[in-house]
């Protein structure tokens, strides 16, 4: 299907599939075997410089956005959806900087992850707080131009890789919700260290860690916006970052599709390919239409986030605000419904095309030389993380609502 | 020191399909790029490059205009200038044509840029496979050259040291420049291009030279200036099955093994 993309999107297309397919390809069994991080392949990525696709060019990236970044992630993705959360990652750090950090923020942070220099991470989650954010327990302790912080973080990609961390602490517990504050913390701060290492399902390649704060100074300065909006940053960041969820899994279902037509084409029983059998080709058919589906809403939604997003930008960095005050400026709109949209759609596709994927290969499609039975492990993160898919299903049917109750207000008003 | 880089455009596939009534090679319609051992070339320039301070590599190829998209290839991946060498009458030349062509391009390069020290290319073509356009384009030019080059330990700007793979073992050779080298694959490790190279490359400017350009008459390229007929060219027949041993145990096996290589004469 041809998107209409430009030359520079089709190029950083045709790179990150030629660097999955030389480079990522030929080791991604090694890494999903080992857990180890990938670090080999981060430097081709860095090299290829496609961390800072979706960064502004002020900052040493290529201009683009969340379109850019989908592109490159479905690709990277397709070939393995572990090594491209390497990439994924610093995406969910630099964007909560990129939208609500001050210029000089930015000008601190951004052009080490645009360059690939620094891997970056964002932790929400705790032992005790996933879906429900707003009962998390780590704090914030003001002590001068200080803060102290405490608390056990967990399940956080790229953790310990990263050099550079958007976390969550309550700086008001009695506020609730309303006394979170996001952090921008560095590794090697003082009372910052890395717990547990998890041993995961899948996206294996990527490390997820425990971070532990215990008595760790950070400077007021590493206030991300402001004191007690901590969820606010959170909630825009997921707005942003949910739809590479989806990419990420678009990638997946694609990578086992096109494993699975190969195997099927040559696979023969009853002396013909099982491609052949009208059982299979329903299968094959079902699943490429599922994904070119997510794809279409996918590239829809963040073309139309882009076009919001994008001249925000653009005008705080002309105008040394933050974007989060130039979307309020031009009147930019929420896009939690639809962002949720796409990454439920993607990341239900992604489980039940890799799981028919891994059906259609039959018993080969379990074995673990084989490569179909990994995209099924890989897919199943999708439908989990950045908020289940039952949260983001509960967020799309409270808007529908909210509209549906605003737009009966306008007409009664009216 | 100024190095040329020789690339050919050749189809991306390795299983190519032959024409069964002319025998000829069908390439219609397949995606190209550069011939996959002229890669090795192309990155040992760049290495060579990177390790000799003032070091420039041009990029030729002899083509029609498509061969545009391997130059800007090479571009890409961090050469400084390209040349297609290119001109209606080079259609349909042999090695010893192109070697011709090659040579005059090579020496033009030398005049307009202040030299050449080295002439990479890789072992062969993807697609004609003969391996001779090296030691063509060394006897045109009066150079020294070698071909299967593995290794390059020592260069400079007035003489290399290369290790030249043979069957049995490895020659040491020390080449007074200028000199033409083909590389193994062996040698390295291609890079990818980056997306600000591959972007630039396509606003470099990328010069045609004609066989006026060159110099050359119409009778000494193209078919005219070939001395090869290709008479007959046929797929290479496929393989049959292999022969499978069976037998209760190992040394059942190996028995009737050596019983069969004894029936055909191997032992």
């Amino acid at each position: 299907m041809d998107y209409g993309l430009t030359e520079l999107q089709r190029e950083m297309v045709a790179l990150s599939r030629e660097l999955a397919v030389k480079k990522i390809k030929p080791v991604r069994e090694k890494y999903d075997e080992s857990e180890e991080f990938p670090w080999d392949i981060v430097e081709e990525l860095r090299k290829a410089d496609l961390f800072g696709v979706y960064l502004p060019e002020e900052y040493g990236g290529m201009g683009g956005g969340l379109f850019e970044l989908g592109l490159i992630s479905e690709q990277l993705s397709r070939t393995c959806g572990g090594i491209a959360l390497c990439l994924m990652t610093s995406s969910l750090c630099s964007m909560p900087i990129l939208v609500f950090g001050s210029p000089e923020q930015r000008q601190r942070f951004l052009p080490d992850i645009a360059s690939g220099k620094k891997l970056g991470a964002f932790c929400i989650t705790e032992p005790g707080s996933g879906s429900d954010a707003s009962s998390l327990k780590a704090t914030a302790v003001a002590d001068g131009d200080h803060f102290i912080l405490n608390g056990v973080k967990n399940f956080c990609s790229s953790g310990k890789a990263s050099e550079t961390y958007v976390v969550f602490f309550s700086t008001n517990p009695k506020r609730g919700a309303r006394g979170i504050t996001a952090f921008i913390v560095e590794k090697g701060t003082p009372g910052f260290t890395f717990g547990k290492k998890e041993k995961k399902m899948g996206i294996r390649a990527n490390s997820t860690h425990e971070l532990v704060f215990s008595d760790c100074r950070v400077p007021k300065a590493n206030i991300l916006f402001k004191e007690g909006m901590g969820l606010l940053v959170a909630q825009n960041t997921f707005d942003f970052a949910r739809p590479g969820v989806g990419a990420q899994a678009i990638g997946i279902a694609q990578g086992a599709l096109d494993e699975t037509l190969a195997y099927t084409r040559v696979r023969k029983q009853f002396d013909v390919p099982v491609a052949s059998f009208q059982a299979i080709g329903h299968m094959l058919a079902e699943c490429a239409t599922q994904i070119e589906a997510a794809r279409a809403l996918f590239f829809t939604t963040v073309r139309a986030m882009d076009a919001e997003l994008l001249p925000a930008v653009k005008k705080a960095i002309a105008e040394n605000i933050t974007v989060y005050e130039a979307m309020k400026a031009l009147n930019c709109r929420r896009w939690s419904k639809e962002s949720a949209m796409v990454k439920v759609f993607s990341s239900d596709v992604a489980m039940k095309v890799t799981t028919d994927c891994v059906q259609m290969c039959g018993g080969i499609g379990y074995m673990r030389d084989f490569p179909v039975e990994k995209y099924m492990r890989d897919a199943k993160i999708t439908q989990i993380y950045e908020g289940t898919n039952q949260l983001q299903r509960e967020e799309i049917a409270r808007m529908l609502v909210k509209e549906a109750a605003s737009s009966e207000r306008e007409a009664a008003g009216s | 020191m100024n190095i040329v880089v020789c690339v050919k455009r050749t189809p991306a596939s390795t299983s190519v399909a032959l024409d069964p009534q002319t025998g000829a090679v069908k390439t219609a319609g397949l995606p190209h790029g550069i011939n996959p051992f002229d890669e090795y070339a192309v990155e040992e320039a760049l290495r060579l490059k990177e390790r000799i301070p003032g070091t420039k590599v041009a990029v030729l190829s002899v083509g029609p205009a498509e061969n545009d998209e391997v130059i800007r290839a090479a571009l890409a991946l961090g050469c400084d200038t390209g040349v297609l060498l290119s001109d209606p009458a080079f259609a349909g030349s042999d090695v010893y044509a192109l070697s011709l062509i090659l040579a005059k391009g090579i020496q033009k390069v030398a005049e307009t840029r202040g030299g050449v020290g080295l002439v990479l290319f890789g072992r062969q073509s993807n697609d004609g496979e003969s391996g001779h356009t090296t030691a063509a384009v060394g006897a045109r030019l009066g150079w020294p050259s070698v071909i299967s080059v593995r290794k390059i330990p020592e260069a400079a700007d007035a003489a290399v040291t290369v290790e030249r793979l043979r069957e049995d073992g490895t020659d040491v050779l020390q080449l007074t420049l200028p000199a033409v080298l083909s590389v193994l694959k062996e040698i390295n490790e291609p890079r990818l291009p980056s997306l600000r190279g591959k972007m630039a490359a396509k606003k470099m400017p990328v010069e045609t030279w004609g066989a006026a350009a060159l110099g050359l008459s119409a009778d000494v390229v193209g078919k005219a200036g070939s001395r090869m007929d290709v008479v007959k060219m046929a797929p290479v027949p496929s393989r049959g099955a292999g022969v499978v041993i069976t037998g209760e145990t190992p040394e059942d096996k190996a028995q009737a093994l050596v019983a069969k290589l004894k029936e055909a004469k191997f032992i």
